[in-house]
């Protein structure tokens, strides 16, 4: 069976969710070949069905943006010829990728929700258009290299030998140009990350600036908070938790939009969440159109109310 | 003197339905289009850099016969010329091909600095920035919430998931830039007068020195096997807050073993 080379996130040496979906489904294409710059959870990523994991020891990897890890991880492809290359579809995850297609002559298809193989042949799905349509595709030329976005697949373990290779790459001068000179850490908020929480509830104008009670209904199941960009652009929360377009991109089970009108472009951020509940003050918000349960009714008063009933069940 | 040149995409409306045409590719025939809206604000940084010194602002598109609306609308928010590349041999191209085209057409001008938007409002996926780079072999400073140029270096702040990141280059540099970066200026009445006698230049691939063969629908690395319309959803239910609305949520989740 040939390799399939899965570029691994791991901040902290923590293996993220999104790179064990990866492991997941690289395992429908062949043997996974975990590429991990920097440390990782070995271990972890044994389990969840790593064959190998070729590790890289170089300062470049923190010093510089994309560039030292687009050109390294170019030079594995070419070296191992794999059946797919499979990264995680962040903004970094995008940028690396892309570059490698570019540099191995490779067909590259972005957030895909859907990886199948039949055959030889890899066959992608994305959603597109806000999620109005789905869209099939596979690539004509080289190993495709796929992003793939959080929440695609469940992580599932399945132990393989995980035989650590440590390897080498030559970095050349024009990838270490863009020079990361300082890198102040965000505080953790102590919630599930946006992008991975299987339950994301989120404020928008609506909320009058006060995200207590979204907070507190957040909490008691167990969510990640989100907001709208005119949440966001008020300075009520910040952008790392913006949903929509020029925010996150989240495909939750379950998303929540508290006084969050349903705008377009916050739509293409949500639309793929399995289930999708609305609570706003105006029967006539566009948000109603996509969810499955809505309360229309004022948030100050519903989300209490349904947070202290949460409690009241949890016991 | 800072020579910056901005690529700016014409971009069907996001508030119309869009659709795909008989050949599985966006339809930009049947709809409104406009400059994106997330370029302006590389415009807009970039017009600020020029205003700080001394320089000179080119937008670059390249797109179909309308994109020329989208080069007219940031010549009337300051820029100095534009330069619309146009070739029918073009249409169906990705983010691979296009990022083609504009490095091919970034080498033809002169320039210090190029600059784009952090992604095109149509689906894009914001790598076109990175391709450039990478093809032109320049270092790219991408994801921008605050550009300064120094010299010959220029600094970005980057508000990241985890870390906020402080970022430089120096030499010739690929910038994009987020909308988090600065409100972008509205045309003045002097500015839309003022577009009318700026110089826009027409090209096509033969003056960029490709051929159709490099780029086009046939030429993309990846194929799109079919495209379905989402089934639509079953209406929701909805119901009315008459003191019972937050138990009435809680409900529904209980059914759905949220809770
Ligand atoms: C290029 C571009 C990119 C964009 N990217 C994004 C993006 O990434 N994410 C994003 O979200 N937006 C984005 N937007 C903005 C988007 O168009 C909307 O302006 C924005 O989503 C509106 O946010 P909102 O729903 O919170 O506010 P509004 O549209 O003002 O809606 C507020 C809602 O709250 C309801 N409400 C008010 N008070 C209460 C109450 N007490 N209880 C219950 N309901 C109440 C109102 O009925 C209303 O429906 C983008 C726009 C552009 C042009
Ligand atoms: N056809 C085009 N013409 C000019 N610039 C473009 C074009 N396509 C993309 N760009 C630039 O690349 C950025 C990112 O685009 P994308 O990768 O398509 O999301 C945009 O914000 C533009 O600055």
């Amino acid at each position: 069976m040939t390799e399939v080379l899965v570029l691994i996130d791991a901040p902290d040496g923590k293996v993220t969710k999104p790179s064990l979906e990866l492991l997941t489904i690289a395992r429908r294409i062949g043997e996974p070949s975990a590429v991990v710059f920097g440390s990782a959870d070995n271990d972890t990523l044994k389990e969840y069905g790593a064959e190998k994991i070729y590790t890289y020891d170089d300062a470049a990897f923190d010093e510089f943006l994309v560039g030292p890890k687009a050109e390294a991880l170019a030079q594995l492809v070419a070296d191992k010829s794999p059946a797919a290359v499979l990264v995680g579809a962040s903004t970094e995850g995008k940028e690396i990728s892309a570059r490698v297609a570019l540099k191995t002559e490779s067909g590259w298809i972005s957030d895909a929700v859907d990886v199948q193989a039949d055959g030889g042949t890899v066959t992608t799905t994305q959603s597109v258009f806000a999620g109005n349509f789905t869209v099939k595709s596979n690539v004509t030329k080289g190993a495709p290299v796929i992003t793939v976005k959080p929440n695609s697949t469940a992580p599932e373990a399945a132990p393989a030998a995980g035989a650590v290779e440590a390897v080498t790459a030559d970095i050349s001068d024009a990838a270490k140009t863009a020079k990361i000179t300082s890198s102040k850490p965000k505080e953790a908020s102590g919630r599930p990350e946006l992008t991975e929480a299987a339950i994301v509830v989120s404020g928008g104008r609506g909320t009058g600036g006060d995200f207590t009670e979204v907070e507190a209904f957040a909490d008691s199941l167990g969510a990640a908070v989100g907001a709208s960009r005119a949440a966001v652009d008020s300075g009520w929360y910040p952008h790392s938790f913006q949903v929509g377009q020029t925010g996150k991109t989240v495909s939750p089970q379950l998303y929540v939009a508290n006084g969050i009108s349903g705008a377009i472009q916050h739509r293409a951020g949500m639309q793929t969440s399995k289930t999708i509940v609305a609570v706003n003050k105006d029967d006539e918000a566009p948000i109603f159109e996509l969810v499955d349960f809505g309360v229309v009714g004022d948030l100050k008063a519903v989300l209490p109310q349904a947070t202290e009933e949460i409690k009241k069940r949890k016991g | 003197m800072t020579k910056i040149v901005v690529a700016v995409k014409y971009v069907p409306d996001a508030t119309a339905d869009r659709t795909f045409s008989a050949d599985n590719t966006v339809d930009r025939v049947g709809v409104d289009g406009l400059l994106s809206e997330l370029d302006e604000y590389a415009v807009e940084q970039a017009l600020q850099v020029v205003e700080a010194g001394e320089g000179e602002v080119t937008v670059l598109t390249v797109g179909p016969e309308q994109a020329s609306d989208a080069v007219r609308k940031a010549l009337q928010m300051g820029a100095d010329a534009g330069v619309h590349v146009q070739d029918d041999a073009i249409h169906g191209s990705d983010a691979f091909a296009t990022s083609l085209v504009l490095a091919e057409a970034i080498k033809k001008l002169d320039y210090d600095l190029v600059f784009f938007g952090m992604a095109s409002t149509d689906g894009g996926l914001g790598v076109v920035p990175t391709l450039v780079a990478e093809r032109l072999g320049l270092p790219a400073v991408t994801y921008a919430s605050e550009v300064t140029v120094d010299g010959d270096t220029v600094k970005i702040r980057r508000d990241g998931d985890v870390a906020t990141q402080e970022i430089e280059a120096s030499g010739k540099v690929v910038v994009s830039v987020t909308d988090q970066s600065g409100e972008a200026r509205y045309p003045s009445f002097k500015g839309i007068m003022a577009a009318k006698k700026k110089d826009v230049q027409e090209w096509t691939l033969a003056d960029l020195g490709l051929d159709a063969g490099s780029v086009g629908l046939d030429n993309a690395w990846t194929k799109v096997e079919s495209f379905e319309p989402r089934p639509p959803r079953t209406a929701g239910e909805i119901v009315t807050d008459e003191g019972d609305g937050g138990a009435k949520l809680v409900e529904f989740l209980a059914s759905k073993k949220f809770v």
